[in-house]
């Protein structure tokens, strides 16, 4: 039996704000959705929600061609009951054939909500989405099992198909501001927006100075380190690199540092520009977290470590010595480079 | 209070195996064990019901085949009181959204909970999303990523969740169902008691018969998702690797390799 599908139309992402501000998620994910859209020869929808959403335009020169837009004192913070209510009238009412959000931990909470509410299946945290020519059935590939392992899902018969996308996966598409598109106030009855949840209070984690998720470069620690007051020498290359540390399960286990900094199949997945090993054996538990990271590199003493072979450039050594030279030199280099 | 734990079983991370044919994992043959950010969930359950003044009772549910009696033996050594296996054929293939609805009926056959506690994501699926569908299911609010329990009332409760850079504090109403991070708290290891608890325990098997569950919405046939092809990616990246170098040269290699990336 095979449904007919064709009043389902056009490609949807959903954006997300915080405070009002776009966040950069959202525009990321235009780029996946601009690509697919294109392949299917239909419109990219996005969809945002909140409370005094600024710039809104900002969404169309970065690659939407219409923006639906739900703006309402009780939706300043993401809430799963009431956000999945208002997406699941936006879905009903016109019917986008491919839906995807990020694999934020709001996406990642509102996305299996609505799936169950509409009866479509949903992939989880992909890292490529394309469109079969002869079906245009969208191909959403994931990892599975800790990276070992990737699948290719479809979702045959049922619409949307809906995907949540690893963030930073895309760069956001370059700013076009002669992009014109339209923008689509929509308002719902106020009951829709109420939530049974009451938001207390926000309380910022100071222990990471860019977030892990957000950081273009990563420097973790492991065992190797051997103590708490080590991974200083991590933290200052992080600060000169200009981004954020992160660790091995054994480091966390140990205490020296805390678990939102791990990295791995317990931890966090994190696929950054530059990723560094630093006394890390490389465990497919902690490849896990990393593996799709864009260039890796490696110190550990163990010429076998495992981690020399996922890496891109390896330096077998005591990270005793090569760290403070590796600090050292970096200073260096970019005086050199700011007295240009 | 009546509280639940969703525990699932794995295969152990590191022997995995794949029906290239069906896209599914063969489950059979494989060394299994209960999912380890399942752990966190149970010990939390536990913990509340200690809160509580033993005022409570801790049920683990699971679905899958026999052998996963074990996880909830598992369960029920930590401290869990009971425990109920979801196996039927007709399960088998179940994505999460057929699984999540599959749980929600056995959810809702046992009676209903005050609080469903459930693992952040399981370590093979690695999807995250059975919990906050059942929630959707059985119509109660989700609270995800939540690294710590601040309060817990008279048909209330205070949590953290941990979301991008920080925490978020809500309060809502119960029944709510719950899914944890590791960070909340530091499993505890089954006493002799408890192992011998969970050796004789009766876990009674629910079906899809003994739950009404509709036929076209569970197992492969009834999963709106299809895996269609399942490949194993390359990690080893053949790279450059500075060995019997001094320090210097190894790391004046490494600038220009990171400069030459743009990286720096
Ligand atoms: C279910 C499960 C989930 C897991 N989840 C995670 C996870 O999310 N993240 C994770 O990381 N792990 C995880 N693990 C654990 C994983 O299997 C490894 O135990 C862990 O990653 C090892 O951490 P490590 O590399 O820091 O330590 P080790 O394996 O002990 O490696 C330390 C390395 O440091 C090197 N070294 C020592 N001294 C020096 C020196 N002076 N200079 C340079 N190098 C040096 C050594 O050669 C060695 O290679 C998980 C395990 C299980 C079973
Ligand atoms: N078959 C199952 N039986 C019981 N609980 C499950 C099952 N699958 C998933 N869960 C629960 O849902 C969580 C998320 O799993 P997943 O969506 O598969 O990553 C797990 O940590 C379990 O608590």
């Amino acid at each position: 039996m095979l449904a007919d599908f064709s009043s389902f139309k056009g490609v949807w992402t959903l954006g997300e704000q915080r405070e009002g501000k776009i966040s950069s998620v959202s525009y990321e994910l235009l780029n996946w959705g601009r690509g697919l859209a294109d392949k299917l020869g239909v419109e990219l929808s996005s969809i945002i929600i909140g409370y005094k959403i600024e710039g809104v335009e900002e969404l169309i020169y970065r690659g939407a061609d219409r923006v639906y837009i739900v703006d309402h004192p009780l939706l300043e913070r993401f809430t799963p009951d009431a956000y999945a209510r208002v997406l699941e009238a936006l879905v009903k009412e016109y019917k986008p054939e491919v839906f995807i959000a990020s694999a934020t931990t709001l996406g990642r909470t509102v996305m299996p909500v609505l799936a169950a509410r509409i009866g479509t299946g949903l992939t989880a945290d992909c890292t490529g989405l394309d469109i079969e020519p002869e079906t245009r059935l969208l191909l959403q590939t994931r990892p599975a099992i800790g990276g070992n392992v990737m699948a290719t899902i479809k979702t045959p018969n049922h619409r949307p198909q809906m995907a949540t996308v690893r963030p930073r996966s895309r760069k956001p598409l370059p700013r076009d501001p002669s992009r014109r598109g339209e923008i689509i106030f929509k308002e719902y009855p106020e009951d829709l927006y109420k939530s049974k949840i009451n938001f207390l209070r926000f309380i910022k984690d100071d222990t990471l100075e860019t977030p892990l998720h957000e950081a273009d470069i990563v420097v973790s620690g492991g065992k190797g380190l051997k103590g708490e007051k080590n991974f200083q020498m991590l933290h200052e290359l992080a600060r000169l690199l200009g981004g954020a540390v992160g660790a091995s399960r054994s480091a966390v286990d140990m205490g020296w540092i805390s678990y939102p900094h791990q990295v791995g199949l317990s931890g966090k997945t994190v696929t950054p520009k530059l990723y560094m090993a630093i006394g890390i054996s490389g465990a497919v538990q902690h490849l896990a977290g990393m593996s799709s990271s864009e260039t890796i590199v490696a110190i550990n003493s163990d010429p076998d470590a495992n981690i020399f072979k996922v890496c891109d450039f390896g330096i077998v050594g005591d990270l005793f010595e090569v760290i403070p030279v590796l600090i050292e030199r970096i200073k260096k280099y970019k005086e050199e480079r700011g007295n240009d | 209070m009546r509280i639940c734990v969703l525990v699932k079983q794995v295969p152990a991370t590191d022997k995995v195996k794949i029906d290239e044919s069906t896209g599914t994992m063969i489950r059979t043959e494989m060394e299994a064990e209960l999912n380890p950010l399942d752990m966190y969930a149970v010990e939390e359950a536990i913990r509340v019901k200690e809160r509580l003044g033993g005022k409570a009772r801790v049920t683990a549910i699971s679905m899958g085949p026999l052998m996963a009696i074990d996880a909830i033996r598992d369960a029920i050594s930590m401290g869990c009181d009971d425990g109920y296996l979801l196996s039927d054929k007709l399960l088998a293939g179940s994505d999460t959204w057929a699984t999540s609805y599959a749980l929600s009926k056995a959810i809702e056959y046992l009676g209903g909970f005050d609080l469903i506690f459930c693992g952040e994501r399981a370590t093979d699926g690695e999807t995250g999303q059975v919990g906050p569908s059942v929630a959707s299911w059985l119509g109660i609010i989700p609270l995800t990523y939540v690294s710590k329990i601040e309060e817990i009332g008279d048909g209330y409760i205070r949590v953290w969740r941990a979301v991008e850079g920080g925490y978020e504090v809500v309060e809502t109403g119960l029944p709510v169902l719950l899914s944890v991070v590791k960070e909340i708290n530091e499993p505890r290891l089954p006493n002799l008691a408890g192992k011998l608890k969970a050796k004789e325990a009766k876990i009674p098997i629910l079906t899809a018969e003994t739950l009404g569950l509709e036929r076209r919405m569970i197992g492969l046939e009834g999963s709106p998702t299809r895996v269609v092809k399942i490949f194993y990616p390359k990690l080893s990246r053949n790279g450059r690797i500075m060995s019997g170098k001094n320090p210097q040269e190894a790391v004046d290699e490494l600038i220009k390799f990171l400069a030459e990336k743009g990286i720096i």
